[in-house]
């Protein structure tokens, strides 16, 4: 048994690994036909049908570009900073379940790489070391629009994590948990299950108990402020700031070129995909779809096939709500302008920060009467 | 500049120039060094100096508490070839001044040299020139904006604009074949009449553009993040607008109520309608008003000319201007000693002075010729709005961040083809 878990980790991981991997290529082309579906224009469309493998040849033409290093940068740090920008955009997702469980020869099979009892402080914790790749990139490069770059990334991710910590407390709250998985499993109830016990006249209703009860609908403002920090922690406009590429040139990876400018951008890209995963698996129920079990029993599966076809399905979901968040990304991006730095400071903590302390407020009332 | 001056060139006192302008640059001010503040050099290689322009700022954290501009990066003696090219040659170095509307630089400079010979174009020649500078305007406007919302992060609205920018050029290409450095003007007349039914797709151009102009202004003028950026960003207000001889679009931001094309008129703009749209703030977002609006009645004053536009010669018939058409230059013997004179050693000027000044694509443009006859300018001045405008930079960016400076460049349209010369 112990084989046929370890093989089962394997797999997991390598799956995980293969699909964050791909999925970085598969962003910067939806990016680039994205932005010119919007736009007017066509984008890449040369290489390979649609334009798809332009991101490969993007990679290639990375590989095989030369790699200097500058004379005036501090060597170390600034080799290392890539790579310290990178993992940890890869590490995050360990704990994000994609999946409910499959039960194979009596062997329990959760479709999430790391069970974790404290998953969310493990996420906010190895989000935030991502901005360590920045900070170093910044200091090491020696330059000042790049150290103007890391400084704006500082504060801008401290005063943002905040915010962002906080919105996650309602939801903490609402599930009584830390666990991601577990945090999925209590979005798939009906929304007014417990509010029911309190207002009979709620069950009633007939359409309102068929609305699922993800986390989007017991935490709206949370959402809205979480959303927002995560917009600020990829560094995407309107909170580019750090990058800035029209004010300080390119920020912190002003002096990076070929495979290590490529790093950064990787990293960016997956704390993207990331960011839309977590949007996904806390507030809008994760893998759960609703009415996925009447649809099974409406195409008649049974045993092992049932669970394999729903395990795909619920996969299929999970991608489809993260691709969503994905493009919603995107398209924030080619629509609105960048804020200034000081308006970003005062959205952060004046705005923010205060709403959502009123959040977990509100949610402590609600969860005090019952309600949710 | 006194009225008197612009209608009447002969009463030019060049003695008043310098006290009329007062020239605001500074030269490396010594207290811009300080131990304990990081000085940056902003240009002139940096993706928001378009052109090649300097700014040396000591900066306060993201403030800037001092800085001095610099400028000449791209110099290249225009006003000196003037002096060393027929009047016939110097058109194409009209071109390459204020490069986002050449159009508009042709007509000042065929302006001024008719205006020095006593040379009129007939009617079809002026509307097209008419046509040919509000198509310039809109495709500079066009270009400010589009370029001051990509500086704040907005790249879609400036593909939006540039679109129908190139669909312009397009239109221009028709005319003369090039897109951006058209030399289309003739001192008399015109490189080629217009091709049949361009005046036509001028007009639905013009009308497809108005739509496009109005999508534009959706998407980006409530924009809260628009606004919170550009509202009472980098103020320049009247006053001081009229002791840095602003003029254009960014004078009228701040409330400086005057156009030339209605103040002035030259070419036909008399005869079509067209308001001058006028702002109070004179921010930056009052600068991107105004030119969004004023797009807007360029493209009204398109639609009135390629109505009343009708068929007939473009060419004026003095013959010292007048070059002979090829029918005549390969058939008949004088015809190809005209033709050979022309372009050999150019046409006579008569001596005196001329300044024509017409409304620019960012401000008063002005060609300044002195001539003691002869087939090549005494002197050639300009007077390129950009370099008054460049100036109001330092002020404009005391004390705001490092991201407003950068929006301030962008809004007042600073061209440094024009700036450098």
């Amino acid at each position: 048994m112990i084989e046929f878990s370890t093989a089962a980790m394997l797999l997991k991981v390598i799956g995980v690994l293969v699909v964050l991997l791909q999925v970085v290529p598969i962003m910067v082309w939806v990016e680039r036909r994205g932005s010119a579906l919007m736009q007017n224009r066509l984008g890449p469309n040369r290489v390979g049908p649609l334009g798809l493998i332009q991101s490969l040849a993007d990679a290639l033409k990375f590989i095989f570009k030369e790699d200097p290093i500058p004379g005036h940068v501090n060597k170390f740090y600034y080799v290392i900073a890539p790579l310290v920008a990178l993992v940890p955009a890869f590490m995050t997702f360990a704990v994000i379940p994609f999946a409910s469980s499959i039960e194979i020869n009596g062997t329990v099979v959760n479709f999430q790489l790391a069970e974790l009892n404290v998953g969310l402080l493990y996420i906010l914790s190895i989000g935030s070391l991502g901005v360590y790749g920045i900070i170093m990139a910044g200091w090491a490069s020696n330059s000042k629009y790049a150290l103007f770059g890391s400084l704006r990334s500082t504060s801008q991710m401290i005063s943002y994590e905040l915010s962002m910590g906080l919105s996650i407390i309602g939801i903490v709250m609402a599930f009584s948990t830390l666990e991601l998985g577990p945090i999925v499993v209590g979005q798939t109830g009906s929304l007014v299950e417990s509010a029911a016990r309190i207002w009979p006249g709620l069950a009633q209703v007939p359409f309102l108990e068929h609305i699922p009860r993800w986390g989007v609908f017991i935490q709206p403002l949370g959402f809205l402020i979480f959303l927002t920090a995560v917009f600020a922690e990829t560094n995407r406009l309107p909170f580019d700031l750090p990058e800035g590429e029209s004010e300080i040139v390119a920020g912190f990876h002003l002096e990076y070129g070929a495979m290590k400018f490529a790093l950064f951008f990787m990293a960016e890209y997956t704390n993207m995909f990331v960011a839309a995963a977590l949007v996904t698996t806390l507030f809008f129920g994760g893998w759960h779809a609703p009415g996925l079990p009447h649809l099974l029993d409406l195409a008649g599966l049974q045993g092992m096939a049932r669970e394999w076809v729903r395990i795909l399905l619920e996969i299929a979901t999970f991608m489809l709500k993260t691709g969503f968040f994905l493009w919603f990304f995107v398209w924030v991006r080619w629509t609105v302008p960048r804020f200034r730095y000081d308006q970003l400071m005062n959205f952060g903590w004046k705005v923010m920060l205060p709403l959502s302390l009123v959040n977990i407020f509100i949610t402590g009332v609600l969860i005090f009467y019952g309600v949710i | 500049m006194s009225e008197i001056s612009r209608e009447n060139p002969s009463q030019l006192d060049r003695a008043s120039w310098p006290a009329q302008y007062n020239v605001h640059f500074e030269k490396d001010p010594d207290d811009l060094w300080d131990e304990s503040r990081m000085i940056v050099n902003i240009g002139p290689s940096h993706p928001a100096m378009h052109g090649a322009l300097r700014m040396v700022a000591r900066l306060n954290g993201e403030i800037i508490e001092k800085s001095y501009c610099q400028f000449g990066y791209t110099h290249r003696a225009k006003e000196k070839l003037g002096e060393n090219r027929t009047y016939h040659q110097w058109v194409v170095y009209s071109d390459r001044l204020n490069y986002c509307s050449a159009l508009i630089n042709n007509v000042a400079y065929a302006l001024s040299v008719e205006r020095l010979m006593g040379v009129e174009t007939p009617a079809r020649g002026t509307w097209i020139r008419m046509m040919c500078s509000e198509l310039a305007r809109i495709a500079d406007h066009l270009v400010c904006i589009g370029i001051n919302a990509v500086d704040l992060g907005a790249f879609s609205f400036f593909l939006y604009g540039f679109h129908q920018r190139e669909e312009a050029y397009t239109l221009i290409e028709k005319l003369c074949g090039a897109r951006l450095t058209t030399s289309y003007t003739r001192i008399g007349g015109l490189m080629h009449d217009a091709p049949d039914g361009w005046e036509k797709e001028v007009k639905a151009w013009a009308l497809r553009t108005r739509e496009v102009i109005d999508e534009m202004d959706r998407l980006l003028t409530g924009n809260q993040i628009w606004r919170k950026r550009t509202e009472g960003v980098a103020v320049f207000n009247k006053e001081q607008c009229m002791d840095y001889s602003y003029s254009g679009p960014n004078a009228r931001a701040a409330g400086v109520d005057s156009d030339l094309r209605r103040d002035q008129p030259y070419l036909f703009y008399r005869e079509v309608e067209f308001d001058v749209p006028v702002a109070k703030n004179g921010d930056v977002f009052d600068r991107y008003a105004i030119r969004l609006e004023e797009i807007r009645q360029s493209l009204n004053i398109l639609v009135q000319c390629a109505e009343k536009i009708r068929k007939g010669p473009v060419w004026s018939e003095d013959k010292r201007v007048r070059i002979p058409d090829k029918e005549v230059v390969f058939n008949t013997m004088e015809g190809l000693i005209h033709h050979f004179k022309y372009f050999m050693t150019g046409f006579q000027v008569p001596a005196g002075e001329a300044y024509t000044c017409v409304e620019g694509g960012n401000g008063e443009l002005g060609m300044y010729i002195v001539s003691k006859g002869g087939p090549m300018a005494h002197r050639l001045r300009i007077r390129g709005p950009s370099v008054w405008h460049f100036q109001g930079l330092t002020p404009m960016c005391e004390g705001v961040m490092v991201a407003d400076m950068v929006a301030a460049l962008g809004s007042i349209n600073i061209i440094a083809g024009e700036l450098d010369r």
